[in-house]
């Protein structure tokens, strides 16, 4: 590992140096392929920011993929139904890794002004690891934009070597999510206890 | 167009046998609609979309109303001898009107340009006789709708094309649009519940409850 200080002197002089992760997280934060795929009124905010106006293109991100094969990035742009969420989750497992996870929205979050309602399911992160959460309702492209500049900062600063390497780089850890089956009434199971449990209140 | 009465008379002229009534409306818009009797609606519809005055050839909106058993009450005078003497004494009489389900048609007419006129038809009850004959064949846009009724209210429409789910999935039991439904207890905290959502708060975190019901003593 090269120290900063040299590191800096040396570019003074023309050298750069680099390191194997450094440049491997600098490709993949600047190409990130969201799937084409929108479930509301937030994918409508979504299209906004990928076309001329705010121009996703400048984060390396324009590049919509019709098919989950050839995508890096899930943005969960809407409500997510109970009837919708096992095809959520079915299309994130056939996504190749690494992959990451943006819930854009009140609803993707939490289920926003259908909470309590019998058929939209309380936050996507009940079955998914999400890495960015926007709020709005819907967000501003902006904030979608911000949201992707979040994540490239988070995949720049990922190590690729160590215990707290991605998913990706850990074989010990399951790369498939459990797909939730219909059931009489809810999802089953309702949430899948890896990624997520209920809040508890603390005092 | 021509007023209900008039629609109500030519159909009652063209169907002897269907029954039809006038159902007013309290609203300031006082759109009046038609109730006919389950046997004869499948006819009466026809009669509405083929005849040459009214051509009711759009069938815009259809919906379900869900409405449960209901207590009347009503105040009735009776004579009633008191200490010897007759006095008339009020009376509160309950009946109970038997819940039914109800589909309600909206129907316009692209070739004349008038609309709406309202039909409406009503199940016999809310458990096993929920069958209402199917309009879809007369007007192909009343496919999806009829299957959303189907799904949310659980009326069952004879005669429809391809009758099933279309919104909650195949295994899903139940009807969620009926008001006697009760949604599986899946309740989160919130931050800030109000209304509905603060009963099930307080059913759910009762220490939260109590500590908020004693406001905080400043020393």
């Amino acid at each position: 590992m090269i120290e900063e200080g040299l590191k800096n002197e040396l570019q003074k002089q023309g050298v750069y140096v680099t390191s194997l992760q450094e440049l491997y997280n600098w490709g993949r934060a600047n190409s990130v392929w969201p799937l084409t795929f929108g479930l509301a009124c937030c994918a409508i905010e979504m299209m906004a920011a990928s076309m001329a106006r705010f121009d996703l293109a400048r984060f390396g991100a324009e590049v919509f993929r019709p098919s989950p094969r050839q995508a890096d990035l899930m943005i969960v742009a809407g409500t997510v139904t109970k009837k919708m969420a096992p095809l959520v989750v079915r299309l994130y497992n056939q996504m190749p890794e690494p992959k990451y996870v943006i819930a854009m929205g009140a609803c993707a979050i939490s289920g926003g002004p259908f909470k309590q309602g019998y058929n939209v399911l309380k936050g996507v992160d009940r079955y998914l690891p999400v890495d960015v959460a926007i709020p709005g309702c819907p967000p501003r492209p902006e904030a979608l934009l911000h949201a992707i500049m979040t994540l490239q900062e988070k995949i720049l600063n990922q190590k690729l070597t160590g215990p707290d390497r991605p998913r990706h780089l850990n074989a010990d850890v399951a790369g498939e999510f459990p797909v939730p089956a219909y059931g009489k009434h809810d999802l089953e199971p309702p949430n899948n206890p890896e990624v997520w449990q209920p809040p508890a209140i603390q005092r | 167009m021509e007023t209900p009465e008039q629609i109500k008379s030519r159909l009652e002229a063209a169907l002897p046998s269907a029954k039809i009534e006038i159902i007013a409306n309290e609203c300031p818009a006082g759109e009046r609609s038609l109730l006919v009797d389950a046997p004869s609606a499948f006819a009466a519809a026809q009669f509405l979309r083929d005849d040459e005055q009214l051509r009711l050839d759009y069938c815009s909106n259809v919906t379900g109303v869900d409405w449960p058993d209901k207590e009347l009450t009503e105040k009735v005078k009776v004579k009633q001898v008191v200490e010897g003497v007759e006095k008339e004494v009020e009376e509160v009489k309950k009946t109970v009107r038997p819940g039914f389900l109800e589909v309600v048609y909206h129907l316009y007419s692209m070739a004349r340009k008038h609309g709406p006129v309202v039909l409406r038809c009503r199940t016999e009850n809310r458990t096993d006789r929920t069958q209402l004959p199917s309009l879809t064949p007369l007007w192909r846009g009343a496919e999806f709708q009829e299957r959303e009724v189907f799904d949310l209210y659980g009326v069952v429409f004879t005669g429809h094309p391809d009758l099933r789910r279309i919104l909650m999935w195949d295994e899903f039991e139940g009807f969620p649009m009926r008001r006697d439904y009760v949604a599986p207890d899946d309740f989160e905290y919130e931050p800030t519940p109000h209304d509905e959502v603060l009963a099930e708060a307080k059913k759910h975190y009762p220490a939260e409850a109590k500590a908020e019901a004693k406001p905080e003593v400043k020393a």
